[in-house]
């Protein structure tokens, strides 16, 4: 990749006969530059993602509820995304005067920061991350864990009193579910002998199942089903999102964190909280669901499959906002735990008997 | 100087300026926040010496949990400085010595001969391929198996104690039994009266 890249380049800038100046000023920074844009070639799509995932949602929710949706800005409203974004661009960005002025504005970059750096170790396809590397899940946890920050310091810093109760109801919520999140993760590790997430995915490649063509059989989702069902629903109520959206509860607390916010800085919780949502979607796919490999075996594996996967979680987060009515406080508070941290645990000492005993399969 | 050396000079400096202004700090939240930032380039020195896990479990454990938690209660106190300053001076001649106290055994331990960065061996370079999280893991579960299990069991009293301590059971607590909410039936909430049409 990286020597197509540069031959590009050299045939590119051939044209114009610069290669040769410009390369031995760029030489010594190649790394860096190389890894740029890597960084670049990741958050171009995923941005591209969160507008267009916006446009989706409306348009979902629109048919579930039998209306149309948007669909006056360009054909079929393809460019309202754009549209939206163009004005919260232009908008004013209003500081409340009793407000902490200098961490008004770190909350949305603590809430955006974390949404972005978790994507560097996410393999999308084989060989295919930023950093591969050892640690990886734990990373990601690691990543997902401090995007709370971005909620509790907006909340307080804004010096008002709705956008403090949201800060108050997300850090208990956001640490509750990271529990059952984390608990879950131990399950996939322990089968997967790794935390690199490449080879957790290389490792749901292997088994009776996949060596006769049905790959999806041997996926992680089946020996792990009731993790698998924590881990989604738990990354559901990790990003705030309706069913367990009372951290901007509208009919309560108006918007939470985010009221005192406009224009640019609404937009970074706005973009933070859907690429979180693409994460959640990509996890899930590539812990449990194969990652980018194929579900048989006469089909190329490849990102294409990953993608799909990606689309069919992201499909479920837009479908519950449709059906489920909000959880009521304690409600969350209950399920996270009383019912998901005690089913990993048990279903920690589950794997851990089956790995023990003879009809051990996860090799 | 590399940029090893680059970056661990300006992660140092970072840490101790942030861990400066926690204890200087006016207001207790900025205070918190800086501690989150001295964990933060603590954990990217750790990164440096190649000690992965251990960073990143700082990172998730006390910048991602505890960290949110302490920051919880510190925003909802309302701390008067004024009043916490004023015993300053009265704790001073217990306080001032210990500090000194505390600096001379630093200085003492870490310029010993048996300490010293020239005392200890330079650790051999990881084969490739090598684990920290792997070989943590089997140090952890083989070795010091005891050791481990019984500083789990203390932190499990902790834990007990610290919910006990807090388990008052409320009078005026509406408390909900959703075993039992789903559990209802009709019968049980509508009554369904035959009467008798009535005429004036």
């Amino acid at each position: 990749m990286e020597q197509l890249v540069l031959q590009f380049f050299q045939w590119f800038w051939n044209l114009f006969g610069l290669w040769d100046a410009l390369w031995a000023v760029v030489k010594p920074v190649w790394p860096l530059v190389w890894v740029i844009m890597k960084i670049v070639a990741i958050l171009v799509p995923l941005m591209l993602s969160v507008a267009y995932l916006t446009f989706w949602e409306r348009k979902i929710i629109g048919w579930m509820q039998v209306r149309i949706g948007p669909n006056r800005v360009g054909p079929w409203g393809l460019l309202q995304p754009i549209a939206d974004g163009m004005k919260l661009f232009f908008k004013e960005v209003l500081v409340p005067t009793g407000a902490n002025r200098g961490l008004f504005f770190v909350g949305p970059v603590m809430a955006i920061a974390p949404a972005l750096a978790a994507w560097a170790v996410v393999p999308f396809f084989d060989g295919g991350a930023l950093a591969d590397i050892d640690a990886g899940l734990f990373y990601v946890l690691a990543m997902t864990s401090m995007g709370i920050y971005g909620v509790i310091i907006a909340g307080w810093a804004s010096n008002s009193k709705y956008p403090f109760l949201g800060a108050m109801r997300a850090s208990a919520q956001m640490v509750s579910y990271e529990i059952a999140m984390g608990m879950a993760l131990v399950c996939v590790l322990m089968i997967s002998n790794s935390l690199n997430l490449s080879d957790i995915v290389r490792a749901q490649g292997r088994g009776w199942f996949a060596d006769q063509g049905a790959g999806f059989l041997s996926w992680n989702w089946i020996p792990l089903l009731p993790m698998f069902v924590v881990y989604f629903i738990s990354g559901v109520a990790e990003t705030n999102r309706a069913p367990f959206d009372v951290v901007e509860g509208e009919s309560e607390i108006v918007a939470g964190h985010m009221v005192e916010f406009s224009g640019m800085a609404f937009a970074m919780f706005f973009l933070a909280e859907y690429a979180n949502m693409i994460l959640v979607a990509t996890l899930t796919s590539v812990l449990f669901l194969g990652g980018w490999l194929s579900p048989v075996g006469f089909l190329p594996d490849g990102f294409h499959w990953l993608a799909l996967k990606i689309s069919f979680f992201l499909f479920l987060f837009l479908w519950f906002r449709a059906t489920f009515p909000r959880y009521r406080y304690d409600q969350i508070m209950r399920l996270g735990w009383k019912v998901f941290v005690p089913l990993t645990l048990v279903w920690i000492v589950v794997i851990g008997t089956w790995m023990m005993s003879p009809w051990n399969i996860f090799k | 100087m590399d940029f090893k050396t680059a970056l661990f000079y300006i992660l140092s400096a970072i840490l101790v300026i942030a861990a400066l202004r926690v204890v200087t700090a006016r207001n207790p939240v900025h205070a918190v926040l800086f501690l989150v930032l001295a964990f933060f380039n603590a954990s990217g020195l750790w990164l440096l010496l190649q000690a992965e896990f251990l960073a990143i479990a700082l990172i998730a454990v006390y910048v991602g949990s505890v960290m949110v938690l302490f920051l919880f209660v510190v925003m909802m106190l309302d701390i008067n400085l004024e009043r916490l300053r004023q015993g300053f001076w009265g704790n001073l001649w217990l306080g001032g010595p210990i500090a000194v106290l505390m600096v001379v055994e630093m200085v003492a331990v870490l310029s010993a001969r048996s300490f010293g960065p020239e005392a200890l061996p330079v650790p051999a370079a990881p084969a490739a391929g090598y684990s920290n999280t792997k070989a943590l893991g089997t140090a952890i579960y083989t070795d010091y198996v005891y050791p481990f299990e019984l500083a789990s069991v203390i932190l499990l009293v902790a834990l007990i104690a610290a919910v006990v301590l807090n388990l008052r059971q409320r009078r005026d607590n509406k408390q909900l039994n959703p075993a039992e909410q789903i559990a209802i039936q009709r019968k049980d909430r509508v009554r369904i009266v035959s009467m008798p049409s009535e005429k004036e």
